[in-house]
């Protein structure tokens, strides 16, 4: 008998895989750590620690027992800051490349399908959009004036808008990297035998996408998806730092960082945990996304 | 090959008309226009007399109308003038364009000269512990938040060692070679950190994947000497793919000097364009951001023709 | 015996590359030109040929997944057409050659074998699940391979999976597309006894493609023989091995080595086939035929009957 009767199952040896990849293994608990970190936020708030509570007597306190790591430039606690300024930016980093990679998927899933016109159409924007200049284009998609586009002035001046801005802008122009992922991906997909025979008993487009393509592409795309969700809250940061993004006193780790510059001769540390926490967090899914990687592609070797 | 060129530069052509529109349209949606700006420094102007400005200037007229009239007027050389600077946009531009490029050119040729070097050493030997380490550091480069980096060079480079100024271009009343470098070493150190991670992961790629080659195998029965193998007979081929991947880079690349030039106060396009888009500074905005498409564009037309000219099957298609 | 399946006067072109901007002059790979043959009930038509001579394309066009540039295909004498064809998916079926790419990975084989009855959208859950375990029991699988997934088989056991999923709604034809040549020679028989078994219990037809003479001499009854595209010579599988009428067949023929036979009893052909994308004038064969004249240059010879009973052959010198 041949040596695949005895074989595991797919899932199995991939978890097998990723468990090899030590790098891949710690950042997984290092992210269970900082999402724990950001959700305790709400424990605290039980015991009275306010994220906007401002003390004027207070600024600059250095670590006290009453403010774990001390207070900012306005006496708010900044332990708690971070916590709920955790919250903001892995929310806006998920939903950001959740949105962006429905779009890609379905985008990226038709063009490979389909091709022609809407093929061609799709991989010259792709390609546009790989060659620009992104983070000027984001900042003008962060300046614009949401009551010239119809939005009601309380709307466009509410946290809520600034929340959402900032996750459309950056699903407009993320989604370009799954689509072009699953892309490729389908167009593999769709001359297999398995498809053909498909078609042959008459399955029709969405059938054949639905039951063949999006299983076969699963793999490729949730590395993809977590690669992401490392740039997207790079971006966060930098958009909410530059003040295009998430609206104070709403804090996120991009917009504590906002006084930064002035603070680091004064106060260095509130300039240095928000960008340390960034950096742990995106360089712990980065290395989630190559344990991933390494478990789903058979032909990697470390 | 003509063929392969020529249509590369009408496609460059098209994506930049096409990019035009975008952001000409973008900017228009940003918050007030220039008569809103105008009445608001000075109140004096009555309502009746902005309505008539607007008319002048033409802002009543649908986007498409005023867009052809900034387009021919650009293509005849007139980008308009800075509202900030009281100055014509050229002015201004070239020398950002400049200071930008220096700082582009530096980080860039460090961050190769680097990357090659740790992509090469790391790829010798996947797996082992000098590949970790440096798989650690580039780990490291890609995830760092740019501007946070450079906060952090400030803070102890500068404000805790003193060893280099925090920012500016040149000290006032000096401006030698020796002071204009001092300013630069932070900048391009930063934006040459964050860069180098990313290549050397695709340096240590596209080696490894050389390496397992059969060419590669041929050569070392040869008996050739190991570093023959790996400099000669893997880099060269590793070379195609990386130089590409490097030269598309480019627009990533800007990202960075937009964020570096803000944070230590560099006079750069990247920090012009920011500064441009805070204080509503139109034209200045919209010139920039085209040129720096501009600039990403041939980056990449350049790119494609290096590819076409290294690999003789890629222009047969 | 009746009309089953008929290609009549079917061309299958390809652009392959060319137009556009600055794409220079479009090409066309013609990769089957004005072909016609039928399939009876019950009956097995062999398609032969060397690879790229168009066999696999025309075995598309039978199950439906290729529309013909011209000509028409018939089933039961109705001409097909996008609203025929919705009818007929169900009685025409399709077995792939490589039986690794033939079976969706992420589907366990109960899935696989039941699909086409979830695609007709005919039967219920419980139906499918059913007629799958009835089926992995005909192609000689144990029943608790239903649960299973493909990976886990080998390459014969996938291509019984395969043919049962081409039972499940219970077909008149089955396009089998070189179902033998990624399997080891003592699996192929294997499979083609279970094919015969299959067809005697089912009164199936077979439209079995096929480089191999020797395989198809245990299943046929007919042969069409391809070159290039065009059909050359069609016959009884008796009739033509024994009496090839094409220089082509007969060179095939020669080329199969046969216990009992010396090896080379006439002519081997030489040389490589020329491209579909610029085919010869006159008689495609021409520039590698023994017997070519100056008619063969400038002439297509039409298919025409040999004397011998349904025994046709396209060529100026038949035999």
């Amino acid at each position: 008998m041949s040596r695949t009767e005895v074989a595991v199952s797919p899932g199995r040896l991939r978890w097998r895989r990723f468990l090899r990849h030590r790098a891949g293994v710690s950042s997984l608990a290092v992210l269970a750590a900082l999402i724990l970190f950001a959700l305790s936020a709400f424990v605290m708030r039980r015991f009275g620690f306010d994220p906007d509570a401002t003390d004027l007597f207070a600024r600059f306190d250095p670590p006290s027992r009453l403010h774990w790591l001390g207070t900012d430039e306005a006496g708010r606690d900044e332990l708690i800051r971070l916590m709920v300024g955790g919250q903001m930016s892995l929310l806006v980093g998920l939903l950001a490349t959740c949105i962006g990679g429905v779009v890609g998927l379905i985008i990226g899933v038709c063009a490979g399908y389909f091709g022609g016109r809407l093929d061609a159409v799709l991989m010259r924007f792709t390609d546009g959009m790989i060659a620009l200049p992104l983070l000027p284009l984001l900042i003008v998609l962060g300046a614009v004036d949401l009551t010239k586009l119809g939005f009601s002035r309380e709307f466009a001046h509410s946290g809520a808008a600034g929340f959402w801005r900032i996750i459309v802008i950056i699903a407009i122009v993320d989604w370009t990297a799954i689509a072009r992922l699953v892309r490729a991906a389908t167009i593999a997909i769709k001359e297999r035998d398995f498809v053909r025979a498909a078609r042959a008993s008459g399955a029709g487009p969405a059938y054949v996408m639905v039951s063949h393509v999006l299983p076969n592409v699963a793999t490729p795309i949730i590395v993809a998806f977590t690669l992401t969700v490392g740039r997207v809250i790079l971006f966060e940061s930098v958009l909410s730092f530059l003040g295009f993004g998430i609206v104070p006193p709403t804090p996120s780790w991009g917009n504590m960082l906002n006084n930064a510059q002035e603070l680091v001769t004064s106060a260095p540390a509130l300039a240095i945990y928000p960008g340390l926490l960034i950096f742990v967090t995106v360089i712990a899914v980065n290395f989630l996304g190559d344990g991933l990687q390494h478990a789903f592609d058979p032909r990697s070797e470390r | 090959m003509t063929r392969f060129i020529l249509r590369r530069i009408l496609q460059t052509l098209l994506v930049l008309l096409v990019m035009s529109f975008v952001i000409y349209s973008l900017i228009g949606l940003m918050p007030g226009d220039p008569i809103d700006i105008m009445v608001a420094s000075n109140p004096n102007i009555a309502p009746e007399v902005a309505a008539t400005l607007r008319k002048l200037y033409g802002l009543d007229q649908p986007l498409i109308l005023r867009y052809w009239r900034w387009l021919s007027a650009a293509l005849s050389g007139d980008l308009g003038y800075s509202r900030t600077h009281s100055q014509p946009v050229l002015t201004i531009l070239l020398p950002a364009l400049w200071q930008t490029c220096k700082l582009l050119i530096s980080s860039f040729t460090i961050s190769v000269i680097l990357s090659f070097a740790l992509g090469i050493a790391a790829a010798r030997k996947p797996g082992g512990w000098i590949d970790g380490l440096i798989s650690l550091g580039a780990f490291a480069g890609i995830s760092v938040p740019v501007f946070w980096l450079a906060l952090m060079m400030i803070l102890v480079f500068a404000v805790e060692l003193h060893w280099f100024p925090a920012s500016g271009i040149a000290n006032v009343g000096d401006g030698s070679f020796r002071d204009q470098f001092v300013h630069l070493v932070m900048p391009v150190t930063t934006l040459a950190l964050a860069t180098t991670g990313g290549f050397t992961r695709f340096v240590r790629a596209s080696m490894i994947e050389v390496l397992r080659l059969d060419l590669v195998r041929t050569a070392r029965a040869k008996g050739a000497s190991e570093t023959r193998v790996v400099l000669i007979h893997a880099f060269r081929n590793a070379l195609i793919p990386v130089v590409t991947v490097m030269a598309l880079s480019f627009g990533v690349l800007f990202n960075g000097a937009l964020l570096t030039e803000t944070m230590f106060a560099q006079p750069g396009m990247g920090k012009m364009i920011y500064d441009a888009i805070l204080g509503n500074d139109f034209n200045l905005a919209l010139s920039g951001l085209l040129f720096a498409t501009l600039v990403t564009l041939l980056s990449n037309l350049a790119a494609d023709l290096a590819y076409g000219w290294l690999d003789p099957r890629i222009a047969l298609q | 015996m009746s009309e089953l399946v008929a290609l009549d006067a079917v061309s299958v072109h390809f652009p392959a590359g060319g137009g556009g901007w600055f794409g220079g002059p479009k090409r066309v790979l013609r990769a089957a030109e004005r072909v016609t043959f039928s399939i009876e009930r019950g009956e097995t038509l062999a398609l032969v040929g060397e690879s790229g001579s168009g066999k696999s394309t025309l075995g598309n066009v039978v199950a439906g997944l290729q529309v013909p540039t011209e000509g028409t295909m018939r089933f039961h004498n109705r001409p097909m057409d996008k609203d025929t064809w919705k009818a007929a998916r169900r009685a025409i079926q399709i077995v792939f050659q490589d039986p690794f790419g033939a079976l969706d990975p992420r589907m366990p084989v109960s899935a696989i074998i039941a699909e086409p009855l979830l695609i007709q959208g005919s039967t219920s859950a419980a139906g499918r699940r059913e007629r799958a375990a009835d089926l992995i029991e005909q192609v000689g699988l144990p029943r608790d391979a239903l649960n299973r997934y493909p990976h886990e088989f080998s390459g014969g056991q996938r291509q019984r999976i395969a043919i049962a999923r081409a039972l499940a709604p219970r077909p008149e034809l089955i396009v089998a597309d070189e179902p033998l040549s990624a399997l080891d020679v003592s699996i192929q028989s294997q499979v083609l006894n279970l094919m015969k078994e299959l067809q005697e219990q089912h009164g199936l037809s077979y439209l079995f493609i096929s480089h191999d003479l020797a395989v198809v001499n245990h299943l046929v009854d007919r042969v069409a023989v391809l070159y290039l595209g065009r059909l050359v010579e069609i016959g009884g599988r008796e009739d033509l091995f024994a009496h090839p009428s094409h220089p082509y067949t007969q060179a095939l023929l020669n080329s199969v080595p046969r216990i009992g036979h010396k090896r080379a009893r006439g002519q081997t052909i030489k040389g490589e086939m020329p491209s579909p994308l610029n085919p010869p004038p006159g008689c495609v064969f021409h520039p590698r035929c023994p017997k070519a004249a100056d008619i063969c240059r400038t002439e297509v010879p039409a298919l025409l009957p040999t004397g011998r009973g349904g025994h046709d052959a396209a060529c100026h010198f038949r035999e």
